[in-house]
């Protein structure tokens, strides 16, 4: 068997670039996502917000935390949240995207929660028993953000005129960062042949169709794809990066070794 | 004290036999421990009352969530950070209860939320004083949601049946957030210099706002007189502030700390402590708008009340357009 085949640090290194990219992905997305905290434009929408970001931040502790069992130097999942540098983090470049109006929020919400969705199901079924077991829980706290996030997709693009507008303009500023999710590269190749993860490429054919069916229930327009951005996952990040790590890290980084 | 100074209406509080046959009755079911009903008759005062105490107290939920929500996202580790997203979370859903009880008596939440933006309903004082460090957040856990108990305790017991269960469901998790609250700063004590220093600081300046969200005594008060008899309120500010005082400063010790007021001193004769008197003229210019942060709140809810408007509405015209084709669909059918 292939797996077999593996040269073992080679397959550390894959699974730990793997979960950072799993982790700072719910991360930094989560952090984007508490920023409306008491700001929303309705009560529900503070309180469903709060508990997306939550979950999010729950399945951080769980991916980082692995991540640091992984690379077996002793860091925490704190540790690698709080004392990182923008470099280091692997995350997709369009859960960094400011979250602009309501609208592109959800949409950003959205066009990740369906891919969210099918990665975590695909992962259920890793080979690495650690890792379905984390999928496994995170499945069904994303299964509900997607419900919900698709809900309010197609009924803001079915809504007025100007809820249409700002949802199909969400769309278009954020189609060209969806690309990146189905990229892969050769770590990634390693981690597929050994059945630890699906190949991102087989992604794209059910998302495609998750996204399809919502739009045109939203009578929304799939924008034309065109050029797709790229970096995150290798740490190539957008200038927003840096300014939501300057905040998070602020204490880990003013007070260096304090406990909290 | 999430509701301050509530008025009633009242010019002072009648007796039994001035009453008529009607109010009479109801007074008497109140004095017999009943709890009135939504549906219920009850004076126009009373009704009055318990919307303006249940919709400030609503309010200040809703409000509550900026100053908290202001160190989410700085928040020192994943985890704290998930216990203050759920915190933050829960006073929403406490102002969620609250908004429905008080439609129960007959105003709605887009009512409520036009006096709030107006001006013309209040929310709790303490909410207008800034978070500023992590230690902020320990304390607010500690002493705002600790006064908030010795204040909802009691409402537990409230006449009006909504606001009474409403409470109970509250107070659970108001005793959570106060515990993480006092975890947040034993774990800071415990730190560096520099962690206790920001304890203390933190400390100096949420002691006296604390202590003002009992509002000022109100033992000559017509109003409180008038809420008491209907039990809406239970106990007297200067009551539920001794008890706060008695409770807190031996945390206070425990935790290290020194309550910066020069005239606490342990009385064995009443047992309890006696305590300074806060500055009412900080508290009444609070009230009146000018507080460090008043502005700030009004205009953060204000603004995403504004700007959400579209969202609201562009769910409201999906909602009506479903309905349409459901119509259109069974006309068809016929
Ligand atoms: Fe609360
Ligand atoms: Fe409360
Ligand atoms: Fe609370």
């Amino acid at each position: 068997m292939a797996t077999a085949a593996l040269d073992p640090a080679a397959r550390q290194a894959a699974l730990l670039e793997f979960l950072l990219r799993v982790g700072d992905n719910t991360l930094i997305l989560g952090h984007r996502v508490s920023e409306w905290c008491g700001h929303s434009p309705a009560l529900e929408e503070d309180i469903a917000l709060a508990n997306t970001a939550l979950d999010l931040i729950g399945q951080t502790q769980l991916w980082l935390g692995l991540a640091g069992e992984v690379e077996g130097k002793g860091r925490s999942a704190d540790d690698l949240a709080y004392l990182r540098d923008g470099y280091e983090f692997r995350n997709i470049l369009l859960v960094e995207r400011p979250n602009g109006d309501f609208g592109k929020t959800l949409m950003r919400q959205f066009l990740f929660d369906a891919w969210h969705y099918l990665l975590l199901k695909a992962l259920k079924g890793s080979s690495d028993t650690r890792i379905a077991e984390i999928a496994e829980k995170a499945f069904k706290e994303v299964s509900y953000h997607l419900d919900r996030s698709r809900d309010l997709v197609i009924r803001l693009g079915d809504g007025t005129a100007e809820s249409h507008r700002r949802m199909q303009e969400a769309l278009g500023e954020l189609w060209p960062f969806t690309g990146e999710m189905f990229m892969s590269d050769a770590l990634d190749a390693e981690l597929v042949e050994a059945g630890i993860v699906p190949a991102p490429e087989s992604l794209k054919a059910g998302w495609d169709e998750i996204v399809a069916e919502t739009l045109a229930e939203g009578t929304l327009k799939k924008p034309a794809d065109g050029y797709m951005h790229k970096g995150g996952r290798r740490g190539v990040h957008t200038e927003h990066l840096g300014f939501i790590l300057s905040e998070m890290q602020f204490l880990q980084r003013a007070y260096p070794g304090a406990t909290w | 004290m999430y509701a301050q100074m509530v008025k009633t209406d009242a010019a002072r509080v009648r007796s039994l036999d001035e009453m008529d046959p009607v109010e009479r009755a109801f007074q008497e079911r109140i004095d017999a421990g009943q709890k009135i009903e939504p549906k219920e008759w009850m004076p126009e005062g009373y009704r009055k009352t318990l919307v303006r105490q249940i919709s400030q107290h609503a309010h200040s939920e809703i409000v509550g969530q900026l100053p908290e929500g202001n160190w989410i996202t700085r928040a020192p580790t994943l985890e704290r950070k998930a216990i203050l997203l759920a915190k933050v979370q829960d006073e929403a859903g406490h102002g969620l209860y609250l908004y429905c009880a008080a439609e129960t008596l007959g105003i709605s939440r887009d009512e409520m939320y036009a006096q709030l933006h107006s001006g013309k309903a209040k929310y709790s004082s303490i909410f207008n004083y800034p978070t500023l460090t992590w230690a902020d957040i320990g304390a607010i856990g500690w002493l705002v949601d600790g006064a908030a108990i010795m204040n909802q305790v009691p409402l537990q017991r409230c006449s009006y049946g909504p606001y009474a269960r409403a409470m109970v469901r509250i107070c659970k998790e108001e005793s959570f957030h106060q515990r993480q609250g006092y975890d947040v700063l034993m774990k800071m004590v415990k730190g560096t210099p520099a962690q206790k220093a920001m304890v203390q600081d933190a400390l100096n300046r949420w002691w006296w706002p604390s202590l003002m969200m009992f509002g000022p005594s109100d033992d000559a008060s017509v109003h409180s007189a008038q809420s008491m008899a209907w039990k809406i309120k239970q106990n007297s500010n200067d009551e539920l502030r001794q008890k706060f005082v008695d409770q807190t400063v031996p945390q206070a010790k425990y935790l290290g700390l020194t309550v910066p007021d020069p005239d606490l001193k342990w009385n064995e004769e009443k047992g309890g402590y006696d305590f300074g008197e806060p500055d009412w003229e900080e508290f009444f210019n609070v009230i009146a708008g000018n507080g460090p942060c008043n502005a700030e709140r009004l205009n953060a809810r204000k603004k995403a009340w504004d700007d959400g408007a579209w969202f609201r509405d562009g769910l409201t015209a999906h909602a009506e357009k479903v309905a349409d084709r459901r119509a259109s669909a069974k006309i068809a059918a016929e």
